[in-house]
């Protein structure tokens, strides 16, 4: 009977809970709001149709987690007394499969280090970066290196593009790009003194930050610069991406953390995130939570959709100098030698906040795992994509700890596939380059397209009056009136224009001083030009035909 | 301690053999797929963009053309790729649309045919073969086979056929026959000219005399479902509906200006569509003609021809501007424009019955043959390509709307002379608008008559109860 009673009606069972699914519950909900709004009953239709569209791939797509077919891993204590934090590396690697085990790279490198990680899209590739100049990418899975180069200088970062096939690295000067088997492509020598480099893979573009304080957006598909920001708040200390909306995250030494976006010339958004400089940063995969860690031994964790602090945890051991997110909302800290994970500390009940140690209370959230490299100073983290990895560069090497339940169990091949043959992988460019997104699009919200822009149409500006006003501020410059004009038949030393060019200061070459200059040769050239007349050398109506045909290369 | 990590078998996931499709696992999950909604704007951009390049509508013409100006063109509703013109000088032309080319050609009538229709195939012996049925000027109706091999025998097309090669009957009028169509089950069909006769096939005079008022008929249109409903046009500028059921006419309505060309949605039997000489075409519901359902305009002269598509969701016209527009029933304005640099007033449009291409017939003499969706390649695709092509349809749809996507899809070369004259248009149209406007702020008594209804002068119905008695009920408005 039991059976019977608890049997579902069939379509029931096909349909999930619509949960993650339903792109609309983050939104206030208006309760069939068009229905109120709206005496037009084909559009009424219309929208109902659309409506019932939308509900329906909405329990579909949450039908198919049926046919998943991984599940994520998951380290769990099976009485009060044991605790996760306690596991070691050791004891993880000999408990779990053997492939995973084999997984756990160390690779120990004491001459050029201390090594950055960065790890490919789909994860099928490592790039490591030696402070004094050993880059090498390899198929890390197979232990296939790819590309090893010894640079004899000071390398600050280093990363993937669109895909494994291409690296740049971020050096003395200069940033480099290099194909996959290390041969030099372009330097990029705009980007100067980067220190940390993210690329935006939906936009193809490559953005660095670092000493000089600029933050450069460079389209590699095209090779043009799209934007240089300054940021004028010194060097930058920390940057990450948004992966959800494409915003650059910089952390900077005042404590501030600032969101950029190529098309705008101030921050979106400052935060206050440390009372010194910030030295992490991090965001999660959705661009809900962003988590910070600042010089001054705190480290906060933010909701980003409402720019409010979650936690703040103010007294650490000691600074921390990296902060990671993975896939599952875990989260990863690193100070000195440690690292540290904690579990669900994205909530903003009291109960979430990260605590080291377990002081036995009930509702603390203690640390789910913890590692430690003695004598040892980590550099950089970043969780392996599609795996219960976290990659780790320090002083001496690279290694990969194993965490339980940190990566993403079912990947979306037609997105990011760690299985591709070199056919997909090449299929996926070409796409992924036709549906390259614009740069000027990026914003907070990166779901603005398609929506309905409900100001007033008054308050609007259209098409015609933004091209009007940007083409008057491309313009200001050479309409100003501030200028004399060039006067031929002045004979003295003193015409307008270069009494003009007294005024500026000599040291200072600005696009203005050059057309002052240009005038003053025009009429200079005038000037020759009516003596020759005066004298018969040449007639009135007389032009040069070769300097006419060169002056336009002038 | 319970351990269990993330461990995917490369087995499960790498083909084995080369032949083997490799696994493309799916997790629909959002936080995996960012920007969503800004890459399927891009991806609808794209597709918007490719349907431009690929916008390629004139497929060709059909073999030489015509010697003269082509004013009839009848359908072969059986067979797909069958197709019968007329010319001004009496020539009659069957086509095969397929190879481009004539199956026959020979001059039936002294001067202008007017009419044209393929029968029915019951009707012929050979049941896989049509006839066709022509009139025009000279007061005869002919009867024609449509074998190559039947006009074996003549040389030329200069003489016009009184007998034998070809011809299967001809009938004498009393008058030159303006329009002609073919009943779709019955061996009758109806003709138009001074009078509107009905007529059976096996006999040589008309069966019955339809004509209600003194006015030339222009053109008689059979609906297709409804088969024993007709309607025509005449040159007092009223289109009369006639039932053969009661064999008399029903309705009739009259509009500002002539009409030249009707016809029957194939799908909804009570709607048909007019073209009129106002440069719109109006789409009218049987049951209520007070008013249209629609109105097409964007042309900018007299709109010469009007054919359904097959599937009754979009309407082609053709007109004295030189240009064809194809519309959908339910926008007013038109979604494409065609024209050619040589092409002459367009007199008739038809749609194929598989709705992929159009046919139009021009003063210039030449049938053209059109894609009726100018982007559409009508190859064996492979099924990625089919799916793709889906998948962009219904971008397209989804954003049609977004400002950039719709100045793409709408961005059409139109001639000079026909921008210009759809500039003056308009000037005129705001101008006469803004009168009426101000004209009916002052004087409260005159009534706002909508646009559907400004075309209409009157409305009359004509119900016979039996046969002696005649109950006649007429309004005008």
């Amino acid at each position: 009977m039991a059976g019977i009673t608890n049997e579902v009606s069939r379509p029931d069972r096909f349909r999930g809970s619509s949960g993650k699914y339903d792109r609309t519950s983050l939104k206030p909900k208006k309760q069939n709001g068009y229905n109120s709004k709206t005496k037009d009953k084909k559009l009424k239709a219309g929208l109902k149709r659309i409506d019932q569209q939308y509900k329906d791939a909405v329990s579909e797509a949450a039908a198919t987690e049926y046919l998943l077919p991984e599940t994520s891993g998951f380290l769990e204590a099976e009485d009060e007394m044991e605790k996760t934090f306690r596991v070691k590396q050791d004891e993880i690697r000999s408990a779990v499969d053997s492939s995973t085990a084999n997984k756990a790279l160390d690779l120990k490198l004491k001459e050029f280090g201390p090594y950055s990680v960065n790890y490919s899209r789909n994860g099928t590739h490592l790039l490591i970066c030696g402070r004094k100049g050993h880059v090498a990418s390899m198929d890390w899975r197979k232990g296939e290196l790819r590309a090893e180069l010894n640079l004899n200088e000071t390398c600050q970062a280093a990363t993937y593009l669109q895909n494994e096939q291409y690296f740049a690295v971020a050096q003395k000067k200069y940033t480099f790009i290099y194909d996959h088997e290390g041969i030099e492509l372009h330097r990029l020598k705009q980007h100067i003194e980067v220190k940390h480099m993210e690329f935006l893979p939906y936009h193809y573009l490559l953005a660095t930050a670092g000493q000089t304080g600029w933050l450069k957006y460079q389209d590699v598909s095209t090779g043009q610069i799209q934007a240089e920001i300054k940021t004028k708040l010194g060097p930058t200390s920390a940057m990450a991406q948004n992966p959800w909306n494409a915003v650059i995250n910089l952390g900077h030494s005042n404590g501030t953390t600032t969101l950029w976006a190529p098309n705008m010339p101030t921050p979106l958004a400052r935060l206050l995130c440390a009372r010194g400089p910030v030295t992490g940063i991090s965001v999660d995969r959705q661009g809900h939570y962003m988590a910070t860690t600042g010089a001054d031994k705190s480290m906060k964790i933010w909701d980003i959709r409402t720019f409010r602090e979650l936690h703040t945890i103010e007294n650490l051991p000691t600074p921390g100098s990296n902060v990671a997110i993975s896939d599952t909302g875990l989260l990863a800290l690193s100070r000195g030698p440690h690292v540290t994970l904690w579990k669900d500390a994205f909530k903003s009940s009291k109960s979430a906040r990260p605590y080291f140690g377990s002081s036995g209370l009930a509702d603390r959230n203690t640390p789910y795992m913890t590692s430690i490299f003695p004598g040892n100073r980590v550099t950089n983290m970043q969780f392996v994509p599609f795996e219960d990895l976290l990659g780790v560069g320090h002083q001496n090497g690279v290694r990969n700890l194993i965490i339980p339940g940190a990566g993403e169990a079912n990947y979306d091949a037609l997105e990011i596939n760690p299985f591709e043959t070199a056919k997909q992988r090449q299929e996926q460019e070409v796409r992924s380059l036709l549906n390259k997104l614009p740069a000027d699009s990026i914003a907070l919200n990166p779901d603005i397209i398609g929506t309905v822009d409900k100001r007033a149409s008054a308050t609007r500006l259209n098409a015609k009056e933004l091209a009007e006003i940007t083409n008057e501020k491309a313009n200001e410059a050479k309409n100003n009136q501030d200028i004399p004009q060039a006067m031929p038949g002045v004979k003295g030393k003193n015409s307008g224009l270069r009494s003009f060019l007294r005024k500026k200061t000599q040291n200072v070459i600005d696009e203005r001083k050059l057309r002052v200059n240009a005038l003053l040769n025009k009429e200079k050239e005038g000037r020759q030009r009516n003596e020759k007349i005066r004298k018969g050398e040449i007639d009135e109506g007389h032009t040069d035909m070769v300097s006419e045909a060169l002056s336009r290369f002038g | 301690m319970k351990i269990k990590t993330i461990s995917r078998s490369s087995d499960d996931y790498v083909p084995v053999k080369s032949t083997q499709e490799s696994q493309l696992p799916r997790n629909l999950d959002p936080a995996l797929h960012p920007f969503e909604r800004a890459r399927e704007y891009t991806k609808a951009l794209n597709a918007t963009k490719m349907e431009r390049m690929f916008a390629k509508p004139f497929v060709g013409q059909l073999g030489y053309g015509h010697r003269d100006g082509v004013y009839t063109i009848a359908k072969n509703y059986n067979v797909l790729n069958k197709l019968a013109t007329a010319s001004a000088d009496g020539v009659i032309k069957y086509w095969n649309m397929s190879t481009r080319e004539e199956v026959c050609s020979f001059r039936a009538h002294y001067g202008l045919i007017h009419g044209l229709c393929v029968t029915p195939q019951q009707f012929s012996p050979n049941q896989n073969e049509n006839y066709m049925l022509s009139c025009g000027d000279d007061r005869t109706v002919k009867l024609w086979s449509v074998n190559t091999e039947d006009f074996s025998s003549i040389k030329n097309d200069e003489d016009v056929i009184g007998s034998g090669s070809g011809i299967k009957k001809a009938y004498q009028g009393d008058h030159a026959f303006l329009g002609l169509d073919h009943h779709r089950s019955k061996p009758n069909f109806v003709t138009g000219g001074a009078q509107i006769n009905l007529w059976d096939t096996t006999r040589s005079r008309p069966t019955s005399n339809l004509s209600w008022g003194a006015d030339n008929i222009s053109t008689v249109k059979f609906n297709q479902n409804e088969t024993d409903i007709l309607a025509s046009a005449g040159s007092d500028n009223s289109v009369v509906l006639y039932d053969l059921r009661t064999n008399s006419p029903t309705q009739k309505f009259v509009q500002k200006m002539r009409t030249n060309a009707i016809c029957w949605n194939p799908m909804e039997a009570y709607n048909f569509v007019v073209a009129n000489e106002d440069h719109n075409a109006y789409y009218y519901d049987m049951r209520n003609l007070s008013r249209a359902l629609h109105v097409f305009k964007d042309h900018v002269s007299a709109v010469m021809d009007v054919d359904f598509s097959p599937t009754g969701d979009e309407v082609v016209t053709g007109s004295y501007d030189k240009t064809i527009r194809i519309y959908q029933v339910k926008h007013g304005h038109s979604r494409e424009i065609y024209h050619t640099k040589r092409m002459q007033h367009v007199f008739q449009v038809k749609y194929t019955m598989d709705s992929n291409y159009i046919v139009s017939g021009s003063d210039d003499g030449n049938v053209r043959l059109w894609r009726a969706k100018a982007w559409e390649r009508l190859s064996v695709k492979s099924t990625r390509e089919k799916n793709k092509l889906e998948y962009d349809e219904k971008l397209k749809d989804r954003f049609k709307n977004l400002p950039e996507i719709r100045r793409i899809s709408r961005h059409r070369h139109v001639p000079k002379v026909i921008k210009k004259a759809g500039e003056i248009k308009q000037v005129e149209i705001e101008s006469l608008k803004r009168k009426d406007r101000n004209e009916r702020r002052t004087n409260k008594s005159m009534t706002f008559t909508p646009e559907r209804k400004k075309q209409i002068v009157g409305v009359a119905h004509q119900y016979r109860d039996d046969k002696d008695q005649k109950g006649e009920s007429e309004h005008q408005e």
